[in-house]
């Protein structure tokens, strides 16, 4: 348990940096925390605020990367939220993740759902890099078909561009 | 449905004017639509309402003449000439016709006929005149099949008369499949469906448990290929029309398979396959389950369409940098690139004629659908909006249907479909929102 705390200290050190791309969802997550007491209060298991949970996880780690129009390079900032995906993985041995790329609507349905794959597989490499074993990590696309914002401006079509890290616990299919 | 078509020519013997046993050269038929010039004027036309001959034939004449009318109309080269205008009145089959009563309405072509109905079967004759030249075009026909199939019947008509006056072939009588749609783009519900062509008859052949896109008819109609996440994941499945049954394809591992389409032999099918981030064009022989790799490239390989004669294959690569479309042979190999615009060009579809292809083209923040010649020359955009895409052909190679989106919000799917001049640009009509259609070849 001690050792998790420490990873999750770490983690929220990660997480005040890349705050810029995943605002949108901090903000939240702030008040959540706040509320709760975050590492001060008592932790509810599978919680938020237990750092072992997938809630933490989706939450304070950060599921999420965002891309450019049109590409699958991993920006800084989506390096400094999978190092964080990746500790969490490696600390959490008995979770498995299927990797979701999504593309936004600007583009043909089989080309996006290429992209798609590209991105999700951007991200698996990554992770894959940081030390989380390769078996434990499937991707899938989802093309333009599941975006989660529905405006047709590139404040939404930034939100959309992505790559979402989903926990399963335990063995991989 | 089985339907039957027969020279009627026993009534032949009785025309007063030309019959099918003058020479070739001497039916000449200055009755004609080229569709691929610029027509002005809609073509205008008479169709009595046919002539009910025994049985409870009445209401069934009705709406048969007035599908035949539509189908004619829809086309934008046709102009139907209202009932209430008509001077003479055509009560048998068999009479005479008054041409000046029908020259005198201004009507270039009048298209007469009579529907009779025996038990569960349906008779269905026609005959079409050229008023001006005050002669028959082409033989008297007769259609039969069953009451339920009336429809049908009504489009064989309205195909025989369409292709005699524009010497194109006929495409009415002809079904889509597509994906019906519902509920907000963040929750969007799909499944597959199918119809007329004209947006009757819809019959819906998978719920909406999971993702399902882009279905592709096999060259007869009778199955159909589809991306399902059935699994979770992107995998083919062909389904049987018919039965509504259907199977996964025995794609080789990979992540997921998607963008199907079926060879003209009905036993080959393209299709894409991801490994590793990376899509590439592969080919199966469906019964076997056995899989050739056709692309190996690192770029993104999608979109492949079989010519006719299926001797190669249209694709879309993004191998240069952007999407661009390429032809290569059926069996691979290197690849001719034949889009050069401006813009991304993406999931072409060779014509059932062989002489072009239609593909989906984006270019400053517009979506277009366009055709050009297989060389990549004559380009020619037909369609600008928000987001069109996905192309298919009508069997005749002059109509092509495709998705329309509408932004923002509330943004939904519809189909449209526009002539390969660019005229005539129309939604079709469908049961709520409706994408990916894919036009089968005309019905037996």
């Amino acid at each position: 348990m001690k050792h998790t705390k420490r990873a999750a200290l770490t983690l929220m050190a990660i997480l005040a940096l890349s705050a810029c791309s995943q605002k949108e969802k901090f903000d939240n997550d702030v008040a959540l925390g706040g509320a709760n007491g975050g590492l001060n209060g008592s932790i509810q298991p599978g919680s938020a605020s237990d750092p072992t949970s997938p809630l933490y996880f989706q939450q304070s780690v950060g599921d999420r990367v965002l891309f450019a129009v049109d590409q699958s390079t991993l920006s800084d900032e989506a390096r400094v939220v999978l190092a964080g995906q990746a500790q969490w993985l490696n600390t959490n041995a008995d979770y498995t993740a299927v990797i979701e790329g999504h593309a936004d609507e600007q583009g043909t349905r089989e080309y996006n759902l290429a992209l798609g794959a590209r991105r999700a597989n951007a991200v698996r490499e990554f992770l894959i890099t940081q030390g989380v074993s390769g078996a434990r990590l499937k991707t899938v696309t989802y093309g333009k078909e599941r975006p989660i914002e529905i405006c047709s401006v590139e404040s939404c079509y930034a939100k959309n561009r992505r790559a979402v890290t989903v926990l399963a616990a335990g063995a991989i299919s | 449905m089985t339907t039957h078509l027969t020279r009627l020519l026993t009534l032949l013997a009785a025309l007063p004017v030309l019959s099918a046993t003058l020479p070739e050269e001497a039916r000449a038929e200055p009755l004609r639509i080229e569709i691929t010039e610029g027509v002005i004027e809609p073509l205008p036309f008479a169709v009595p309402t046919f002539v009910p001959e025994g049985g409870a034939a009445a209401d069934m004449a009705n709406q048969i003449t007035r599908v035949v009318s539509e189908d004619l109309t829809g086309t934008g080269l046709f102009r139907e000439i209202p009932a209430s205008a008509h001077i003479a009145k055509i009560t048998s089959f068999s009479s005479p016709v008054q041409y000046a009563d029908w020259k005198a309405i201004n009507a270039q072509a009048l298209i007469t006929g009579a529907v009779s109905v025996n038990g569960q079967q349906i008779t269905v004759k026609f005959r079409l005149y050229d008023v001006f030249s005050g002669a028959e075009m082409g033989d008297g026909l007769q259609f039969s099949g069953t009451t339920a199939g009336w429809r049908r019947m009504a489009h064989k008509v309205a195909d025989a008369v369409y292709s005699r006056i524009t010497g194109e072939g006929p495409y009415f009588d002809s079904r889509v499949v597509y994906v019906s749609e519902n509920g907000p783009k963040n929750d969007r519900k799909k499944r597959l469906a199918i119809m007329d062509y004209d947006g009757a008859n819809t019959q819906y052949l998978t719920d909406s448990s999971s993702i399902v896109l882009a279905p592709r008819f096999s060259p007869t109609g009778d199955r159909v290929l589809y991306t399902s996440y059935e699994t979770g994941f992107p995998k083919i499945y062909v389904l049987d029309v018919a039965s509504v049954g259907r199977r996964t394809l025995a794609t080789p591992q990979g992540t997921m398979s998607f963008a199907p389409r079926f060879a003209p032999n009905g036993q080959t099918v393209v299709y894409s396959l991801e490994q590793g981030g990376n899509t590439d064009i592969y080919s199966m022989d469906i019964n076997s389950g056995q899989s050739v790799r056709l692309t190996n490239t690192p770029s993104i390989e999608t979109a492949p369409s079989f010519s006719p004669d299926g001797s190669r294959i249209v694709f879309e690569s993004d191998r240069s940098g952007t999407q661009q479309l390429y032809v290569m042979p059926a069996g691979g190999g290197e690849p001719t690139r034949i889009s050069f615009g401006q813009g991304r060009y993406g999931t072409p579809v060779w014509s059932p004629r062989g002489d072009l292809v239609a593909f989906t083209k984006q270019s400053k923040g517009r979506f277009h659908i366009g055709v050009m010649r297989l060389d990549g020359s004559e380009e020619r955009l037909l369609t600008a909006s928000f987001l069109d895409e996905g192309p298919t052909w009508a069997p005749n190679g002059r109509v092509i249907m495709f998705t329309r989106e509408s932004q923002g919000e509330q943004g939904a799917a519809s189909l449209y479909s526009v002539d390969i001049s660019g005229r005539n640009l129309k939604k079709v009509r469908t049961e709520g929102s409706a994408s990916d259609p894919s036009w089968s070849p005309l019905q037996k």
